[in-house]
């Protein structure tokens, strides 16, 4: 995954949680002046077509916080773009700047903003704009503003018949690509095309069955069917399975509580079925915190609701054996999160 | 430890190269304070379109450090008056730039920090924030209608910190947008509904139901687990199951539990020691992990991070608003934080 990031070629930045987040790679930021498109490079102030605009020069006011050294192509293109703006030019020829202008800096989203104006003034063929995203999207498919774009020009066209091949591309590349799972999943429910995904999934899963974004698509697209009974059952025997193929799995013991809870009051044949699936591993001598930290839950649940005396005191001990097996053996580092479940669980049976 | 036997930077660090437990506190703050004067800075002219936060990450962190006085004040308050868009009353990232709500957000923390909130027009920065919230709750982050939990921390933050979130927004909406976005299979949030958790979302989740004392509606034990489960053996925390650790992540996780309540859930040695091996012990900053370059976006959030660990000679840093606790007991505001159970 951070692989596919360092890859892509001009992403300079990855935009995650409440910032722009920044995860600048040493030497993988390419200086403008040394890419592959140097030399046709013809610079704007030679251009013929452009003679009669004055470029405008950034202005850092009188005492710039901020003294920038910009490559002369780079000041230039933004240069002329600050010129474009001010004017409110929307044109052809200023269509064209903004690709340069986004080519050089695909983070800069007041250039996006501006292209979506004059795509908006021109009538643009919003098809070829999707061609262009296709592109720069495989090359910046961790900016927000690319996305965004893509979101606003399909909604415009009101067709996204190209958005479930555009995404699996991207994750094909990265598979934990939040910015491609967010639009997918925005695709999915604007346009309904719910249908295939499924099996899509599926794929992902087999191929990495550790791929935490593919077990929440799953939940994503069962929740919008339904959980019935029947799927509930067919989802416990499905994760069972991938978790008899790897045992310390986070995202498919997440996934195996979740969907459980969707069974009728907790007490249900399945409860049952998950119970003894556990103890067999448990027998069999896994001890993957996972299905510890699972076993705990089932016999806390189950001591709280039984009424037998005898059989309580027989589960109450398996909770405190297992907590005392978590914070001492399998996982000291949380020690302290194990050592508060077992004394919740102290206070829980005082109250019963 | 004691930072305030460190000389300054003149005899930087003198005997702490190779010692990875030392915190190199002058190097960081000539680091930050450098940041940007650099003419060659070609990271600083690709990042003008996030000025604004730059600026907040550098003030904070070395506020945090104890040396505010490095930066100018009066042309940072000018700077961000520039930058309040006439028309809509938000903060654009930098003059030449369209307002948004994560500019908007740390041109006011800045403000707070210099408390110079009088500087600005403060109504049109509420009216520009309430304008944002749609039907369901949600935020747009901008006129270009993008929805996404960190919209939602934002506004109720910029509100927080103006004093004015009774009446100006629909408070029980957002917080019920804000929980359709939890997700039931690992208690965690995203960034909307249906989408995956994530460190950095579930922060902003948090830190919004603490500034609209709502933390109640938290499944505690289960997110905290989720939470906690992000620390890797290197002691370092991640941001997903299966992603490598990173300090900002590191601080959206450690950040969250502290407002839980639940901090001590983790290893905080382990962690410490793993925030200060991303340090670059020769140009100063943080990188997002060990042997990386480092940023200033990457040198707040360790900063912060060992504030929070309790790091002798850094202040007290608030975990929800991500500024030093004296500006937030300054402004009066008190968000909301669960005890130790
Ligand atoms: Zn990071």
């Amino acid at each position: 995954m951070e692989q596919s990031y360092e890859s892509a070629v001009g992403t300079i930045q990855r935009i995650l949680g409440l910032y722009f987040v920044k995860c600048l790679k040493g030497g993988k930021m390419s200086d403008s002046d040394s890419d592959d498109w140097s030399e046709e490079w013809i610079p704007y102030s030679e251009r013929n077509e452009w003679a009669d605009i004055v470029p405008i020069p950034q202005d850092d006011g009188e005492h710039p916080i901020v003294a920038i050294a910009y490559s002369p192509k780079f000041r230039e293109v933004f240069d002329y773009f600050r010129a474009v703006l001010a004017h409110r030019e929307k044109s052809q020829r200023a269509l064209e700047l903004t690709a340069d202008a986004l080519r050089l800096n695909p983070a800069n989203y007041t250039v996006w903003q501006y292209r979506r104006d004059i795509l908006r003034a021109l009538e643009s063929d919003l098809y070829e704009e999707l061609d262009y995203l296709d592109e720069v999207i495989r090359d910046n498919a961790k900016n927000y503003q690319v996305w965004h774009h893509r979101r606003v020009i399909v909604e415009m066209l009101n067709d996204s018949s190209k958005e479930l091949e555009l995404t699996e591309v991207a994750l094909e590349r990265d598979n934990k690509n939040y910015h491609a799972w967010q639009h997918r999943q925005w695709a999915i429910k604007t346009f309904d095309l719910f249908e295939n995904e499924l099996s899509f999934v599926d794929r992902l899963i087999a191929e990495d069955i550790r791929n935490n974004s593919a077990w929440n698509q799953r939940f994503f697209v069962l929740k919008h069917f339904g959980f019935t009974s029947d799927v509930v059952q067919r989802e416990i025997q499905y994760t069972m399975n991938r978790i008899r193929v790897v045992k310390n799995n986070e995202s498919a013991w997440n996934y195996l509580g979740g969907i459980l809870k969707y069974e009728d009051n907790g007490t249900g044949n399945c409860h049952q079925e998950v119970l003894s699936f556990c103890e067999e591993l448990y027998t069999s001598g896994v001890r993957s915190p996972y299905l510890l930290a699972f076993l705990i839950d089932l016999y806390r649940d189950q001591c709280l609701q039984q009424s037998n005396v005898t059989e309580s005191d027989v589960l109450s001990r398996k909770v405190f054996n297992l907590c005392n097996d978590m914070s001492k053996k399998y996982d000291i580092v949380r020690r302290k999160y194990w050592q508060y479940i077992a004394e919740q669980f102290k206070e829980n049976l005082a109250e019963k | 430890m004691d930072f305030t036997s460190f000389a300054k930077p003149s005899n930087v660090d003198g005997n702490n190269e190779n010692n990875s437990t030392d915190l190199h506190f002058w190097k960081h703050v000539e680091y930050i304070e450098n940041h940007g004067k650099d003419q060659d800075d070609y990271e600083y002219c690709m990042t003008e379109f996030l000025r604004m936060s730059g600026i907040y990450w550098g003030v904070t962190a070395l506020d945090i450090m104890n040396q505010l006085d490095r930066l100018d004040r009066t042309s940072i308050i000018d700077f961000i008056r520039r930058c309040q868009c006439p028309v809509t009353g938000g903060f654009a990232p930098c003059e030449g730039h369209d307002p948004h709500i994560l500019y908007t957000l740390s041109a006011i923390q800045i403000l707070c920090i210099y408390d110079a909130l009088n500087e600005i027009d403060c109504e049109a920065v509420v009216r520009y924030v309430s304008g944002l919230q749609q039907f369901d709750g949600s935020f747009f982050g901008d006129k270009w209608g993008e929805v996404d939990t960190r919209f939602s921390f934002c506004a109720v933050a910029i509100l927080t910190l103006l004093g004015r979130m009774e009446g100006t927004i629909n408070v029980d909406r957002a917080i019920k947008f804000v929980m359709s976005c939890c997700n039931q299979t690992d208690g965690g949030f995203g960034s909307k509904p249906g989408a995956e958790s994530h460190a950095g979302l579930i922060y902003c989740c948090v830190g919004f139901l603490s500034l609209t004392q709502s933390l109640h509606l938290l499944d505690v034990d289960k997110l905290g687990w989720w939470l906690c489960e992000r620390q890797l053996t290197s002691g370092g925390l991640n941001g997903r199951p299966e992603k490598l650790p990173d300090v900002c992540y590191s601080w959206w996780v450690l950040s969250s539990l502290t407002i839980m309540g639940r901090l001590h859930w983790i290893s905080a040695e382990k962690l410490k020691q793993f925030i200060l091996t991303c340090q670059d012990s020769e140009t100063g900053g943080f990188a997002d992990r060990t042997g990386n370059m480092p940023d200033i976006f990457h040198t707040l959030f360790g900063i912060g991070a060992l504030s929070i660990l309790g790091f002798e000679g850094l202040k007290a840093i608030n975990p929800t608003l991500c500024m030093p606790q004296y500006v937030i007991d300054r402004l009066g505001i008190k968000p909301q934080i669960l005890s130790k159970p």
